[in-house]
């Protein structure tokens, strides 16, 4: 049995709250933060709704010097990871500096920073491109900033895998800790909400041309028809349960299984990958279906893949089997930020015995799935699972255990 | 175990002719000709002369693929025919990692000069995208294409940490072989940056060479005279092999990933600190991690790029972490040759790694004529150098910090 490996600090940036706190009151209340655009003129595009991060003042947060060198992505998940820390109770500076690293996800990097210098190229000229370029729009970006702010020096990395990368990147964050890295910072914070990345995401087919924030993304609907983008996401802290029991740090959960697959190519006749990824999360974490209380699903609401996702899960867990929920209809989805505030809402779930909704869907009978709809429901959690699909192909599980069952129980500081 | 390999380089596409370059002590860089560089501080590149439908891809791939993604297609499909396993991979059990530092880049630039009309439009018109402009949007298609040539349904991911991607790539695909996640892991890494938008900001940080009047020799590592690095592109794949399914079928082997490590500077995005401490950390970790002392090490390939700071900075981590035993042991870096392509010279270097091993033989540092005295190691200048060599140390450097090392290993 591999050392069990905890969460034990969150710190989020979403759409309808920033702030775990923030957040998670507003899902559990059917919440919702999606609305017509506003950090650009989307009038004139096929799709106009996303959900952005409200109330967010780079400036209130960061160091003046830090704002021209960022893009919005890195300002939100510099905060982010400033939270989670201080939620774990964690001041770098007091721990060995190669004990601590950053594990991040990106999809699209600084897309918004890198319009901008674009722009620069392109009607003034080269010399007119910002020093920052070389590096405020790249992928490892967030990564290397939150590093850097903090004074983080263990081994770090970054994923990219669309949306699955908010879970791959928790999951190389857990090889980390089991290969000896003391403390990792790990998820996914992500923001392209700017006309460039708006296009770039138009020609994937799968964006809602709805105006209606409350019709717009339905997944598992009959009337699905695409999703809204958003930005924004979560950053979580792991260490061993040892660790954490030995510092008295408080444990939302344990990031107890994983599995990742990818599908075949389109047109081979095989089998796409999806349930794979739930069976190998499931045995890495040595439990049964019936064990799982809960499930937070990719739920793309495109109906060729809301019936492959409610196919699989069926295959898994039986029909109407397991509570399926996906509160991300009240925030968009996120890029890589999408399954790492997932995972968040899953171990708030254990903590509170509480599952929140899929607002505005009206699923569709033949799916089999018992979708939390409307209300919150109310049931003891002791252990979840979290699915991510990415563009492509991608999927990833992570299956989470409640600090307090089973494995953890007798060590449960309280 | 690497049981195949597949390089596209400047002035060597294929492993036979990437390993002819080096060892001949060529070089590959010349004045850009992808664009008109007239207007650019730095105006030399490593560009590879790459026809993609001479190495098999067909018109809708050629649209769909970015040119980076083009070539880390191409690789792995190099790599996958060497290693003989194409027939018998069990998709389950078989994954990819592609490590790239700025992904589909070049296509992001092309298609935003249209979309914008030139930088016009602050609201960029989508009427005029292109239909696959998602699959340059996220670079993890490069994945989706890779997966798809050699049939993998295992684990697949992107790394990208800047300029040690190609480190961080493979190493990342061999954790995963360790973990018993995977068999097989067809990995590497692949960057083709020369457009106008990265030449502008590496001149705007004064981090590639202005050495516009000798591009055959403006790639000058360790040089007293070396004045900033010279943008190259390329890819580099493996098929990663776990040892008994290798053994089992008696495949060949070129050499074994023994160790790997990464650290942090934690210091600044572009800056390093002239010790080399975090550097030396990833070195020793990597040697920890393959259980073997400093003095087991035969050659080093050097990231080399060239940037006054960068060499000194990796001279003091490889003096830090191997000790006297740096003295005696020869480190070239080959973006003297073939240019510094970011994410993908990683992957190309450890190719490099692995033939230097089955050779016996290093390739040199093109163009080292008068070394800075702060850089006084061994660095192979000019010629290449027959060398017994089991055991090889690569490190890289990258942009946000990263710090990484692998060691590689005559297979027993």
């Amino acid at each position: 049995m591999s050392t069990p490996v905890v969460v034990t600090g969150i710190g989020v940036a979403a759409p309808n709250g920033l702030g775990a706190a923030e957040y998670w009151s507003a899902t559990c209340r059917g919440k919702s933060g999606i609305g017509e655009v506003s950090r650009f003129d989307a009038r004139g595009y096929p799709a106009r709704l996303a959900g952005e991060v409200p109330g967010f003042a780079a400036e209130e947060h960061l160091p003046g010097r830090m704002i021209p060198q960022t893009d919005r992505m890195t300002q939100l998940a510099l905060v982010a990871a400033d939270w989670a820390l201080a939620d774990a109770g964690v001041r770098p500076k007091e721990w060995p500096e190669f004990d601590i690293a950053v594990v991040t996800a990106s999809s699209s990097g600084g897309f918004e920073f890198g319009q901008h210098e674009l722009q620069k190229l392109w009607s003034k000229g080269g010399r007119h491109v910002s020093a920052y370029q070389s590096f405020a729009w790249f992928y490892a970006v967030n990564t290397g900033q939150i590093s850097i702010r903090n004074g983080l020096r263990g081994p770090s990395g970054v994923v990219i895998s669309d949306q699955a990368g908010g879970l791959d990147a928790v999951a190389q964050a857990r090889r980390q800790i089991r290969q000896g890295c003391a403390l990792v910072v790990a998820g996914g914070v992500d923001a392209s909400i700017c006309s460039w990345g708006w296009v770039a995401q138009l020609t994937s087919g799968r964006l809602s041309t709805s105006d209606d924030p409350d019709r717009a993304y339905l997944p598992f609907d009959a009337a699905a028809a695409g999703h809204v983008p958003g930005e924004g996401g979560a950053l979580v802290i792991l260490e061993t349960a040892g660790a954490a029991i030995k510092r008295g740090a408080r444990i939302y959960g344990e990031i107890a299984g994983y599995g990742s697959t990818f599908d075949p190519r389109p047109g081979s006749g095989r089998e796409p990958g999806l349930q794979r990824a739930i069976q190998l999360a499931l045995d890495d974490a040595g439990l049964a279906p019936g064990e799982i209380d809960v499930v937070y699903a990719d739920a793309a609401a495109v109906p060729e893949l809301d019936r492959i996702e409610a196919a699989a899960i069926g295959a898994v867990f039986g029909v109407r089997g397991v509570p399926v929920t996906a509160p991300k209809t009240m925030t968009g989805r996120l890029c890589s930020g999408a399954a790492s505030l997932d995972l968040v809402a899953a171990l708030l779930s254990m903590r509170d015995g509480l599952i929140p909704p899929t607002t505005n869907t009206s699923p569709a009978p033949d799916y089999g799935l018992d979708l939390v709809l409307t209300d919150p429901r109310s049931l003891p959690v002791q252990a979840a699972l979290v699915l991510a699909r990415g563009y492509g192909g991608f999927n990833s599980a992570i299956a989470l255990r409640r600090a307090g069952s089973a494995q953890l129980g007798k060590k449960d500081p309280g | 175990m690497i049981t195949g390999i597949g390089v596209v380089a400047p002035g060597g596409i294929g492993v036979k002719d990437f390993w002819s370059l080096l060892s001949e002590g060529r070089t590959s860089t010349r004045r850009i000709t992808f664009f008109d560089p007239a207007p650019f501080r730095s105006r030399v590149a490593a560009e590879v002369d790459f026809d993609p439908a001479e190495h098999g891809l067909g018109p809708q791939e050629i649209r769909r693929l970015d040119r980076a993604a083009q070539f880390a297609v191409v690789t792995a499909a190099e790599a996958v025919a060497d290693s003989g396993l194409a027939a018998s991979l069990d998709p389950y059990r078989t994954g990819v990692t592609v490590g790239s530092a700025v992904g589909a880049t070049m296509a992001l630039d092309r298609e935003y000069c249209v979309v914008s009309d030139g930088g016009r439009l602050d609201l960029v018109d989508h009427a005029y995208a292109v239909p696959h402009l998602y699959d340059y949007f996220v670079p993890s298609s490069f994945v989706k294409e890779v997966a798809w040539l050699v049939g993998a349904e295992g684990p697949a991911t992107m790394v990208s940490t800047g300029c040690t991607s190609g480190i961080d790539a493979v190493g990342y695909a061999a954790g995963l072989i360790r973990e018993g996640s995977a068999d097989v892991m067809v990995a590497g890494a692949s960057d083709a940056p020369i457009s106008p938008i990265t030449v502008a900001c590496f001149d705007a940080i004064k981090a590639t060479t202005p050495r516009n009047d000798d591009p055959e020799h403006a790639s000058r590592p360790f040089d007293r005279s070396r004045n900033g690095f010279v943008l190259g592109e390329g890819a580099a794949m493996f098929v990663l092999e776990e040892y008994e399914h290798a053994r089992r079928r008696q495949a060949y082997a070129y050499a074994e990933i023994a160790g790997f490590a990464t650290r942090c500077n934690a210091f600044h995005m572009t800056g390093l600190q002239a010790d080399g401490r975090e550097m030396s950390q990833a070195i020793r970790a990597a040697l920890d991690e393959a259980r073997m002392s400093p003095e087991e090490i035969d050659y080093v390939s050097a990231h080399g790029s060239g940037t006054k700071q960068n060499d000194r900075h990796e001279t003091a981590a490889v003096k830090r972490s191997l000790g006297e035993h740096a003295y005696r042991t020869p480190m070239s870096g080959i973006k003297s040759m073939i240019g510094h392509s970011l994410g993908a010279i990683g992957s190309i270097e450890i190719a490099a790694c692995a033939l230097a091993i089955e050779n016996n033989l290093l390739p040199p540092t093109a163009n080292l004529h008068e070394p800075d005295p702060e850089c006084d190691l061994d660095y192979v200048p000019l010629v290449a150098r027959e060398w017994p060599t089991d055991a090889v140390l690569t490190i890289g450097s990258g942009f946000g910090g990263f710090q990484s090392a692998m060691v590689l290993r005559r297979p027993g």
